[in-house]
């Protein structure tokens, strides 16, 4: 490993797991830990779900979003996937000196908004303030806790022809920021955030259903791409997507193009993939698509035995190649 | 944006493909080059290779600017980034790129102090000096002919508001020295041109005719969506078959037989053909681009006497065959072993456009019987 911490430690990718795996880990090694889900299931009387996420995001404000509401449904949808139904959350916030306080009520606001959406209370909080040009303005943490209301199987569950789903087009939350970042977005145009709890389509596709789906995951980042390298790394499977059927706007698609990204990298906040039993996929696809936020839900891949621990993409010309992991941060090209 | 969708998914594919078999049939195998970066992810991305005939080589050639810029080049641009009170701003793609020691890059500079901002334009940068009067920012001015009029306008603009603490680092290169030096040495092998379409949008599709003139090779200018490359491949093989060699230009839809005389004068301006260094070419006369002595202010080496040693490889990297098309990235020993995405050694491996890290993101992470996927 390196000397010191960069960057791409922070992008979700190969370094991010690294530094996990070489770590963080060997120094905690406890069960619920080792699991690595997005939130630990918790041993003894009636099961906990349990998650922390931290939010540094630049800028803070963003089409569609802010650092707010992203501390919110990060934390919540990270209990939703692990089959939770949210319900407590801590709120941690680092300002830094000189931080505008109606800005701060603005980000409040925002918070509020989104528990209220996604049925949890803060119930304990921290506030710390650091010097001037120590910080990026403002940073949140926040833990959650919910119920256990699904216990799925996980990767160990998965049987070739289980179907890919996805809750909605892929990218936005990403291209977003990375954009907003460039000073090349202004708020009210097409391109948004995707931001958004994500409790009723998880638990919407959990009811349709009860037993089909092996795994919820939403993809951070690193994207669609990383998550699914994750679901197969180390497992007898690989997943083929279809390009055709990848539901992605054609603003975010432009951007991409425009800035040399992929949309397939680009982290989303408010999108859920599931994989589930091929026999039960369109009454899972039926129920996301009725639940707000999931309308443009699909069916984008497939679960085999082709290539073992990689995932394939099938492209809109009918090649194939490999999908690999984000091995760093993205970042743009010259042409 | 239907137009372009037509672009990215003709769904014609099968017909295309049979027609360039029906050609390379009648001509024999055929390796052709593609020159550009965006052109090796392009093709990497819609895994072009996987749907081609066997008888369809397609190699990537010096295509990638960062790829390209020899490692003493970036060992100078290093020692800059932690001098106090310099700002080195950088296109992302540079950021990764080792210099002469193992895992050294403006990424890891950044992380131990030094002063490194990411931008997507030269005005960026120039911004940056403008706001920060007490800092000197130096742009590190990558790229072909495609970049080279942003570069000049970028010093222009620099002149009429006389901001003096801006300068540019001049590693602009040019690409028909390249493609000469190239196809001039002993060990070339390849039939035909893939033509970058950014470049010939600058310069013209005729800036490539010297290929059917001088050296009776085919070459098609083309654009970069999976129809693009594919019509391009076809028309290539049908000049191959018929023996036939022409510059023909498929991005017809941007591309101007002339270019675009805006942007060429800008380059005339504030440029004049230089020799440079290229990693895995050498020294080439007349290669690269000098800022005119008239914009001396604004020019990075003379501004901090910037001599960049000769370039040395670092030991057991091929990228220099790499670059030249005449060594496939799996058959480098380092491949997908000592050298990857995430620890690279060689400049190949670190650009996304480079041949290697193209090959690793999207076809094979180590030679072996997986290598066929993305083949």
């Amino acid at each position: 490993m390196d000397e010191q911490i960069t960057l791409d430690y922070g992008s979700g990718g190969q370094k991010t797991a690294d530094l996990i795996q070489s770590i963080l880990l060997p120094a905690f090694d406890n069960p619920a830990l080792a699991e690595l889900g997005d939130g630990a299931v918790l041993a003894g009387g009636p099961k906990l779900i349990f998650s922390t996420d931290s939010f540094v995001v630049s800028p803070w404000e963003f089409p569609g979003g802010d650092i707010g509401k992203l501390a919110v449904c990060g934390t919540v949808n990270d209990l939703c996937m692990a089959g939770g139904e949210p319900r407590y959350l801590s709120l941690a916030l680092i300002l830094e000196e000189g931080f505008l306080l109606s800005d701060l009520k603005r980000i409040v606001r925002s918070i509020a908004d989104q528990t209220k959406a996604a049925g949890v209370s803060i119930v304990t909080g921290d506030t710390k303030v650091v010097e001037s040009g120590k910080g990026d303005g403002i940073y949140i943490n926040t833990a959650g806790i919910g119920f256990q209301r699904a216990v799925l199987p996980g990767r160990q569950g998965f049987q070739p022809g289980d179907a890919v789903l996805v809750s909605g087009s892929i990218g936005c939350h990403g291209a977003a920021v990375m954009l907003a970042r460039a000073g090349l977005l202004e708020a009210g145009g097409p391109l948004q955030s995707d931001c958004r709890p994500l409790h009723e389509i998880a638990s919407a596709a959990r009811n349709a259903a009860p037993s089909g789906i092996r795994i919820l995951r939403d993809p951070t980042r690193g994207g669609v791409a990383t998550t699914l390298n994750e679901f197969t790394e180390g497992t007898p499977f690989s997943i083929t997507l279809d390009e055709g059927a990848l539901p992605i706007d054609p603003a975010v698609q432009s951007a991409c193009d425009l800035l040399g990204l992929d949309p397939l990298y680009c982290a989303c906040e408010g999108r859920m993939l599931a994989v589930c039993d091929p026999a039960c996929a369109d009454a899972v696809l039926a129920a996301i698509r009725r639940t707000p936020g999931g309308e443009q839900a699909a069916r984008i891949g497939t679960v085999t035995g082709e290539m073992p621990g990689h995932v394939l993409l099938k492209t809109a010309i009918g090649g194939k190649r490999i999908l690999s992991k984000l091995s760093g941060l993205q970042l743009p090209r010259i042409c | 944006m239907l137009y372009d969708s037509y672009f990215k998914n003709p769904g014609d594919v099968p017909a295309l493909l049979d027609k360039i078999r029906v050609y390379t049939d009648r001509s024999g195998p055929i390796r052709l080059m593609e020159i550009c970066g965006t052109h090796t992810m392009a093709i990497a991305r819609s895994g072009l290779r996987s749907l081609l005939p066997p008888s369809v080589t397609l190699l990537s050639g010096p295509g990638c600017p960062v790829c390209v810029t020899p490692a003493q080049v970036i060992d100078c641009i290093l020692s800059l980034s932690q001098q106090p009170g310099i700002l080195v701003a950088s296109y992302g793609d540079l950021l990764r790129v080792p210099g002469s020691a193992r895992g050294d890059s403006l990424l890891r500079r950044r992380a131990s102090g030094g002063h490194v901002l990411s931008v997507y334009s030269p005005m960026d940068a120039l911004e940056a000096a403008a706001a920060h009067p007490e800092t000197e920012v130096i742009f590190l001015g990558v790229g072909f002919e495609t970049t080279a009029p942003g570069t000049a306008a970028c010093i222009l603009e620099a002149a009429a508001r006389g901001i003096p603490n801006f300068s540019v680092l001049c590693l602009l290169k040019q690409t028909e020295p390249a493609l000469r030096a190239l196809i001039e040495a002993d060990d070339f092998a390849v039939d035909g041109f893939l033509c970058p379409g950014h470049v010939a949008a600058i310069l013209g599709a005729n800036a490539f005719s010297f290929l059917p003139d001088d050296y009776r090779l085919p070459g098609v200018v083309s654009g970069f969506e999976p129809a693009d490359l594919l019509y391009s491949v076809l028309m290539l093989a049908q000049m191959l078959a018929q023996g036939r060699p022409a510059l023909q230009n498929e991005y017809t839809r941007l591309v101007q037989p002339d270019g675009n005389p805006a942007a060429k004068s800008l380059i005339e301006q504030v440029f004049s053909p230089a020799p440079s260094d290229w990693r895995g070419l050498g020294h080439i006369p007349a290669s690269g681009y000098a800022i005119r002595p008239a914009y001396a202010r604004w020019d990075a080496a003379q501004k901090f006497g910037l001599r960049p040693g000769p370039d040395v490889e670092p030991p057991g990297c091929r990228c220099a065959q790499v670059i030249r098309g005449v060594l496939h990235p799996s058959a480098c020993p380092l491949f997908g072993r000592a050298c990857t995405p995430q620890d690279p050694v060689g400049p190949c491996m670190v650009s996304g456009e480079g041949a290697c890290a193209a090959w690793y993101q999207y076809g094979a992470k180590a030679p072996g019987p997986q290598a066929n996927i993305e083949r």
